[in-house]
């Protein structure tokens, strides 16, 4: 079945630079007071743009203006999501898709790390004893074809 | 459709038994908060409430609808947020979605409502009609009767649609059915106002996300709609509202002004009069929305919004001359707003008096 992202638009152009809808400015404003907060009382800051009314072009605009640095990371659960440092340290893109590659959540964390980065509790206590197991069963570590071998099962 | 008879308690137990990680999960409340209208600052408390969240049982009523509502819903595509959110609620009766059919299709009704007496969660969308019972049944059960005995168990009511929040097309002028909403027939029970003709995907199952996160229901508007959704108008939250501010209008569909992105207000916008969450939410998956694609908003999150008059009918501006109108310039935009919102509700009703329908002079609109 065709899907949506998969018909082409072609986006036109501004007329002229006057027809900004200037949702962007604000934004990179709020996210300059942010890292002057990180830098001086660590405190991490998140800016979900679902929730600014953006006209054409304004993500864009935002998304160019803050370009890319550094780090990039790819997550995969649940579709794959893109995390990504940019030119300014200490602003990171989180870009969440589903499995279909639609966008389920877009923020801008003005932070060390994204707390999504770091190993979770859960997940360390469920890798010590998956870890266990392997090494408990004679041929758990033994052959390529093991049937243990490879990565959790994700949804 | 979810097996009722599984053993999966927890919404955290039933993501981890599909394998998903706790980053996966955390990935899975960032989405939901965001669906949800809420700040980001809340994820944490909602992967604690998440985590624990049970199963609800929902019973999915349809009555004088045209399913579109039940489209909007269903249009993501597997395996979104919306699914597995919908994978863990019980959809134990939706007339549309359900295999069983006639009987069988009834007893599981009955079924559901006996197991979870006072705990499930009804869903309707379409209104009901009153002039005479036979316009609208189900397996011989008038909407009326079945509406009644349905909810007489339930925790709470949402009505999806602007048929079911506010009578919709069916009650529109001359109202031939004798359409009402739910919220005139339901008294005794929260009923939660989801409207929208249709409503956007993301509101519907963002109500749906609250009640399975926090267990209650969202702080709702005077008409009964949650605030976080429809607390502001599109007027409010348009990209386009400094057009408006300045005065700069498109007159026709291919003018300059409709080229160069100005307001639409001038060829019947109805952003001003209309809450609901399309200017930030926005449509298929955040593509775009109406005034976006370039058309006007139709106020389809109201009431009565298909006798508000044509649809390409600047109606708050008899002389089509909204600067000396509403004194513009001199005052502030949100002011502005609220003006322009309580003109156009006077003349609202008066079109709505006179029923106008929308002539190919209105398509052309240039005044
Ligand atoms: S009238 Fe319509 S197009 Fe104009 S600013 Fe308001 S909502 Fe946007
Ligand atoms: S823009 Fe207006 S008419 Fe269109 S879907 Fe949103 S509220 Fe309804």
């Amino acid at each position: 079945m065709q899907k949506l992202q998969d018909i082409d638009i072609r986006v036109e152009a501004p007329v002229d630079r006057l027809v900004q809808h200037g949702n962007a400015v604000p934004v990179l404003h709020e996210i300059l007071h942010a890292l002057r907060r990180l830098g001086e009382t660590e405190e991490s800051t998140t800016i979900d743009l679902r929730s600014i009314p953006f006209g054409p072009g304004d993500e864009e605009l935002l998304l160019d203006v803050l370009g890319r640095g550094e780090v990039a990371v790819k997550l995969e659960t649940l579709g794959v999501s893109e995390i990504y440092e940019t030119a300014f340290a200490g602003v990171w893109i989180v870009d969440h898709r589903n499995t279909e590659g639609e966008r389920i959540a877009l923020q801008i964390e003005i932070t060390r790390v994204p707390e999504i980065l770091f190993t979770q509790v859960a997940d360390l206590t469920d890798s010590i004893s998956r870890l266990e197991n392997r090494l408990r069963t004679p041929d758990g570590v033994a052959s390529l074809s093991n049937p243990m071998n490879g990565r959790r099962r994700d949804g | 459709m979810a097996d009722s008879n599984t053993e999966i308690k927890t919404l955290g137990e039933s993501l981890r038994q599909r394998g998903v990680s706790r980053r996966g999960f955390l990935k899975f409340c960032t989405a939901t908060a965001s669906m949800m209208a809420l700040p980001p600052a809340m994820v944490p408390a909602i992967a604690e409430a998440l985590e624990k969240a049970r199963r609800p049982s929902v019973i999915w009523l349809s009555f004088q609808e045209c399913t579109g509502c039940t489209e909007s819903l269903t249009r993501a595509h597997a395996p979104t947020i919306e699914n597995l959110i919908f994978d863990h609620i019980s959809l134990d009766y939706h007339h549309t979605l359900q295999a069983a059919s006639g009987e069988g299709a009834e007893a599981a009704r009955e079924a559901a409502i006996h197991e979870n007496f006072g705990k499930y969660l009804v869903v309707v969308d379409g209104s009901i009609p009153l002039k005479d019972p036979g316009f609208s049944t189900i397996a011989g059960i008038s909407n009326l009767d079945m509406l009644k005995e349905t909810v007489a168990g339930a925790a709470a009511v949402i009505a999806v649609g602007s048929c079911a929040a506010f009578g919709g097309l069916p009650h529109a002028n001359p109202n031939p059915t004798g359409a009402v909403s739910v919220s005139e027939i339901i008294k005794d029970k929260p009923v939660v106002n989801v409207s929208g003709c249709p409503p956007i995907p993301t509101v519907i199952s963002g109500v749906l996300a609250h009640f399975l996160t926090f267990g209650g229901l969202p702080e709702l508007d005077d008409l009964g709609r949650p605030k976080v959704f429809y607390g502001q108008s599109i007027h409010d939250r348009c990209y386009r509202r400094p057009f408006y501010d300045k005065g700069l209008f498109a007159e026709t569909f291919d003018d300059e002004g409709a080229r160069k992105g100005w307001c639409l207000y001038r060829m019947g916008c109805k952003g001003p009069m209309t809450y609901n969450a399309c200017a930030t939410t926005k449509w298929n998956q955040g593509t775009s929305w109406p005034v976006e694609s370039g058309h006007g908003c139709l106020g389809c999150s109201e009431p009565d919004f298909w006798d508000g008059g044509g649809f390409y009918n600047a109606i708050s501006i008899p002389d089509g001359d909204i600067a000396r109108n509403i004194g513009l310039g001199a005052v502030a935009g949100v002011a502005v707003g609220a003006a322009a919102g309580m003109l156009n509700r006077n003349a609202k009703a008066d079109a709505a008096a006179r029923h106008e329908t929308v002539t190919v002079d209105d398509l052309e609109k240039t005044s």
